[in-house]
């Protein structure tokens, strides 16, 4: 028999159990469709993640004070005091594969404009930090080197502060606001960045001279980060080890020494969210396939049901001519048939619930080819696999007795 | 090829629990093109094992059995269905027609597992056997839309679109009134006499009437093998009738 006819057969053959079919296809839709919807939110979510860490910038490199040990008690990293703008001095002058390095100093309180106030974090660096951080400016201008050696009182802020601040939608450059009561005037406003991966709002910022944040605000001399952009992504481990071999020699650490720093890579970021969110994709897909086992079960009971009740029909094919064969292809045919109705229908379903998963938590949506392709073949698997054991009964039938059968 | 059946002692033994059952202890036999011969016998008698032997279902323990001058006695599966769909009609006691499905798709079943007849083929030879026994008027019903004498006639004409060597019957009567069984043979009659070989296996004598020769079989052995004067059905019919 063609292959045209076993599939008339097979199609004929579901069409005269349509509720029976449905509800077998069904085992397979749910399972199919959580898959689907499993992998492709998972893989929604590690590109969000992406395209937030590239868009602050892959080649970001972050040195921050390491723990310290004193007299084998670990002191934590708060009080350490060893990262200063020598440091950066030396970074700038000696690293080849850094483009750009910064002082980073951060302070918090409560920022004010007459009535209106807001809690607020100060973020310092030079004239470069802009540029590594990836802000751009909307309005007014960066501040200067003489602003940094001055100590300036001047800043940069993004959309939220002003939102916070300037409810009537007054213009802010210009304008003075205080932080902890010291007056500071806004020189310039942030190109609006949205959320970064953390969910945390990259646009409630305020940018200052790091100096003055050192002088005016904390009162300190030493710098809390260093942030490096190296010259692109491929040399970002090689800047990696030269701020490393810079930091040890300006920190005068001795071979076998401790770091008294930490150097960290956007890189080595993206690949630890990816790996956690890879993770909770294949747990999801792993929970989800689950399902689709139980479906193919389905399958299986139902196709034993079939054949049972169509011992006659096998017998009377037999005595007409068909081969154990035809006889096993007739119902494999029709187990896989089910089963890809209920693949195509579980990719459609799932595909509409991960989009509609996605617009709702604001992910890029997007269809995994693999994943589905790959679910169209696991269908047929399915269809053969669990389709083969009542297939065989089907076709190891003895004429005689299958066409006496009651 | 004049003998279109053979059989050179043919015996058949089923093994129940620890004993031994034989059902056909050595059976000669041949019959001939043209014949229209009914097999005879009580139940174990062993002539439903003679039957599917015939009908290439099953295989002897013992003996040969040649069907157009084919040896079938070592034959694989595949090719006994080959055989089957090729050589042999069936025709079933209770009709085994597939439910839900024309008369005319119930037809061409056997030639779907011929690979060598277009579609196109199929549907005209379904048609000319359904024409054959006078079904042309119903091709498009299901079975059970038709009564038991026109659902056997679907059955017959299904058992020569592939135009058979031999048509087996197996009781074609035995769920049909007496003047549908007699419709019935006057068919089988018009189809022996238009050439078919005919084995009608039966236990009713005045349905053995109607056919050329008559086999008795008894405890697995051929006991009467007589040739007869055939009563006309259509004489029986009109005889009915009045």
């Amino acid at each position: 028999m063609n292959i045209i006819n076993l599939i008339k057969l097979a199609y004929r053959a579901l069409i005269r159990n349509k509720t029976r079919a449905f509800l077998t296809a069904l085992g397979i839709i749910i399972g199919i469709s959580s898959v689907i919807a499993m992998v492709s939110l998972g893989q929604s979510s590690q590109r969000s993640i992406n395209d937030q860490i590239s868009s602050m910038g892959t080649n970001l490199i972050t040195v921050m004070r390491s723990n310290q040990r004193s007299g084998g008690v670990n002191v934590g990293s708060a009080n350490v005091q060893t990262l200063t703008e020598k440091d950066v001095d030396a970074i700038t002058a000696r690293a080849k594969y850094v483009s750009a390095a910064s002082p980073f100093v951060q302070a918090s309180g409560q920022l004010v404009n007459g009535a209106n106030n807001a809690p607020g974090s100060i973020q310092g660096g030079n004239t470069q930090y802009l540029g590594i951080r990836k802000y751009e400016i909307a309005e007014g201008a960066n501040f200067t080197d003489q602003d940094i050696r001055s100590a300036a009182k001047v800043c940069l802020v993004g959309k939220t502060v002003i939102t916070n601040l300037f409810p009537n939608g007054e213009d802010p450059v210009g304008k003075i606001i205080r932080f902890n009561k010291i007056p500071i005037k806004i020189i310039g406003v942030l190109k609006s960045k949205g959320q970064n991966q953390m969910g945390m709002d990259q646009d409630d910022v305020v940018i200052m001279p790091y100096s003055t944040i050192q002088k005016r605000i904390l009162a300190i001399t030493y710098i809390h980060q260093i942030v490096v952009s190296a010259t692109s992504e491929t040399t970002a481990n090689l800047a990696t080890d030269e701020i490393e071999s810079i930091l040890r020699n300006t920190h005068k650490l001795k071979a076998g020494q401790e770091d008294d720093f930490q150097v960290r890579t956007q890189q080595e970021m993206l690949e630890m969210m990816n790996s956690v969110t890879g993770f909770l994709t294949a747990l999801l897909a792993a929970i989800a396939s689950i399902s689709l086992i139980v479906g193919g079960i389905g399958i299986m009971n139902i196709m034993y049901v079939t054949v049972t009740e169509r011992t006659k029909e096998i017998g009377l094919r037999m005595s007409i001519g068909a081969r154990n064969r035809d006889i096993m292809w007739q119902f494999l045919c029709e187990s896989i048939i089910l089963s890809l109705i209920g693949g195509i229908f579980g990719i459609l379903l799932g595909l509409l619930i991960s989009y509609i998963a996605s617009a709702l938590l604001n992910w890029p949506f997007s269809i995994s080819v693999p994943a589905v392709a790959l679910s169209f073949v696991v269908c047929a698997a399915t269809g053969i696999f669990f389709g083969w054991y009542p297939a065989k009964k089907a076709a190891s039938l003895d004429p005689i007795n299958a066409l006496r059968y009651e | 090829m004049n003998e279109i059946i053979k059989t050179e002692n043919l015996r058949r033994t089923f093994q129940v629990g620890s004993e031994e059952v034989h059902a056909l202890r050595g059976i000669w036999f041949a019959i001939s093109r043209g014949e229209f011969v009914s097999i005879m016998g009580t139940s174990g008698s062993g002539k439903s094992t003679l039957l599917n032997i015939l009908g290439c279902l099953d295989r002897p323990t013992a003996g040969e059995y040649y069907i157009d001058g084919i040896s079938v006695s070592k034959r694989s599966k595949d090719e006994l269905s080959e055989i089957r769909n090729r050589k042999i009609g069936f025709v079933f006691q209770s009709y085994n027609l597939l439910a839900r499905t024309s008369a005319l798709e119930n037809v061409e079943l056997p030639l779907l597992y011929n690979s060598s007849v277009s579609a196109k083929e199929r549907r005209e030879r379904a048609v000319r056997a359904l024409e054959q026994v006078g079904l042309a008027d119903r091709m498009q019903h299901f079975p059970n839309q038709l009564s038991g004498g026109q659902q056997q006639r679907v059955a017959i004409a299904r058992a020569l679109v592939n135009d058979p060597v031999i048509l087996l019957a197996d009781e074609a009567t035995g769920n049909l009134d007496t003047r549908t069984s007699y419709e019935i043979m006057s068919l089988f009659q018009d189809l022996n006499e238009a050439g078919k070989t005919i084995a009608f296996v039966t236990h009713e004598q005045d349905i053995a009437a109607f056919t050329t020769r008559s086999i008795l079989l008894r405890d697995g052995q051929i006991t009467k093998d007589t040739c007869l004067k055939p009563q006309s059905a259509k004489v029986a019919l009109e005889a009915l009738t009045n």
